[in-house]
């Protein structure tokens, strides 16, 4: 827990913080619309006598207070998808409609990806990049439980995503495919918000990962930037606390790409992004984006920023 | 333009041609016995596939995609997995079944809780059953309604799970 000592400065009730991320976090799954309704799952798990209670800012998500495995029908089925409460923030923010053109950057395994797809009714292309083909199995496997047929998985460095793949039946060889109406970077990180769920997710955390990292973080944010459209929205978010991997990364690519931060809605507690850090100051918009803590809503921490492109 | 091979190549997806006419690659199914073959063997009507692209990865695996993109295109996967072809007995995956099956009115065997828990486990069973032989849609009752769970194979009077490993649970 030490590490987490540094964030002391932007916290305001910095004992409570760190008394929730000492707590055990409570199992959560989503209701996957593809293959059922929230009513119908809601009936399946009654009749498997699984304990629920309803998430209040989301009515697909559920908190199963007895921890249950995913041995039951409704899970069979593939209309239950395990997946933490905070990790389905990115996808809402995103807001992808039916029939858009989506990329989610670092996809695998899979849980935001099918929750992207449900979004879209399973209609328009979702483009799902991940550079590691263990993890592409997970993301497939999962997609294939979800039933999802609008995906397209591609293994590459997302930095170097290339749209060709996609370009439209009757093009010619060589032109690019036609640019996204969103994206989601929801990019690797080095995990501090995941302290509840894995107690040695500090472990190997050291400054030089962070840096590190989010040199990484930067390349993918502006290459989502680069291939969605001018008016496209891209969604930044990881599942740290650590300025360097959040700010700082969309303080670049202001200053990098074509692109603003924009306001956005959060129906759960949070606090605002900060402007100064470790002797560096932010461009004053990261104000706009949202920093979620365990101790705000009893989940896990996470970070969330939305942006326009601007040409 | 690259000349198209004449051979399936399993590096990428290839859609399938519309009709027999426009087949290029020997032995590729088309998209009209595909759809024919959902509506021939579990009545599932073609309009059900109206929205989705068929191709070819692997020999005689056909994925649904719901787009359309240029083909060939060379990535880790399009859509769904959803019938094996290029055999005696097409199969289709239990994925396509549980998104699909739903509309099927034929081959379609209703079992009990119990029954489809052994199914589901992957264990074969003895089962009366009065259609066709070959592979069925395995349905139980899930919230008040019936549900496609996977596929079986029927034969001998008995009814053989084919939930492929990874999806068999304990229930």
């Amino acid at each position: 827990m030490d590490v987490l000592e540094r964030y002391e400065p932007l916290i305001d009730d910095f004992d409570a913080f760190l008394a929730a991320c000492e707590r055990p976090l409570p199992s959560v799954v989503r209701v996957n619309t593809l293959k059922t309704t929230v009513e119908r799952a809601r009936a399946a798990m009654d009749e498997a006598d699984i304990a629920y209670e309803p998430c209040e800012w989301h009515d697909g998500l559920f908190a199963l207070p007895e921890d249950q495995p995913g041995t039951n029908w409704p899970y069979v089925l593939g209309w239950l998808h395990g997946q933490e409460e905070v990790s389905a923030v990115p996808a809402e923010v995103l807001d992808p409609q039916p029939g858009e053109r989506v990329w989610d950057a670092c996809a695998a395994p899979g849980s935001k990806t099918t929750q992207l797809a449900a979004l879209m009714d399973d209609t328009g292309l979702l483009v799902a990049t991940d550079n590691n083909l263990g993890r592409i199995s997970a993301l497939r496997s999962n997609a294939e439980r979800g039933g999802v047929t609008n995906v397209a998985v591609t293994h590459e460095d997302a930095r170097n995503h290339s749209l060709k793949p996609f370009r439209g039946p009757d093009s010619e060889e060589g032109r690019e495919g036609a640019p996204y109406d969103r994206a989601l970077v929801d990019v690797p990180c080095s995990c501090e918000g995941t302290i509840r769920k894995n107690p040695d997710a500090l472990e190997d955390w050291n400054l030089d990962h962070v840096d590190g990292i989010s040199g990484v973080q930067k390349g993918v944010l502006r290459r989502a930037v680069q291939t969605t459209r001018e008016g496209g929205t891209v969604v930044y978010s990881t599942c740290t606390f650590a300025p360097e991997e959040n700010e700082a990364v969309l303080d670049y690519a202001l200053a990098e790409e074509d692109c603003e931060l924009v306001e956005f809605d959060l129906p759960l507690d949070h606090a605002l992004g900060i402007t100064e850090w470790d002797g560096e100051t932010y461009d004053e918009s990261v104000r706009r984006a949202k920093r979620i803590y365990p101790h705000h809503n009893d989940t896990g921490g996470f970070f969330c920023a939305k942006l326009e492109v601007t040409a | 333009m690259c000349p198209e091979p004449r051979e399936n190549d399993s590096t990428r997806f290839d859609r399938l041609p519309a009709t027999a006419e426009e087949r290029v690659v020997e032995g590729r199914p088309t998209r009209e016995e595909v759809l024919d073959w959902w509506d021939d063997r579990f009545g599932v009507p073609p309009a059900t596939f109206e929205n989705h692209t068929f191709w070819e990865h692997g020999a005689g695996k056909i994925w649904a995609f719901a787009g359309d993109v240029a083909s060939p295109v060379a990535i880790e996967g399009l859509g769904l997995t959803f019938l094996r072809t290029r055999r005696e007995h097409w199969k289709p995956t239990l994925e396509a079944v549980q998104r699909f099956g739903g509309a099927a009115e034929d081959c379609v065997i209703h079992v009990s809780r119990e029954e489809a828990a052994t199914f589901v486990a992957g264990d074969d069973q003895e089962l009366d059953w009065d259609g066709d032989w070959g592979y069925l849609i395995v349905t139980t009752d899930i919230a008040g309604e019936p549900e496609p769970v996977g596929v079986g194979l029927y034969v001998h009077g008995e009814l053989r799970s084919q939930v492929p490993k990874g999806r068999r649970r304990d229930l």
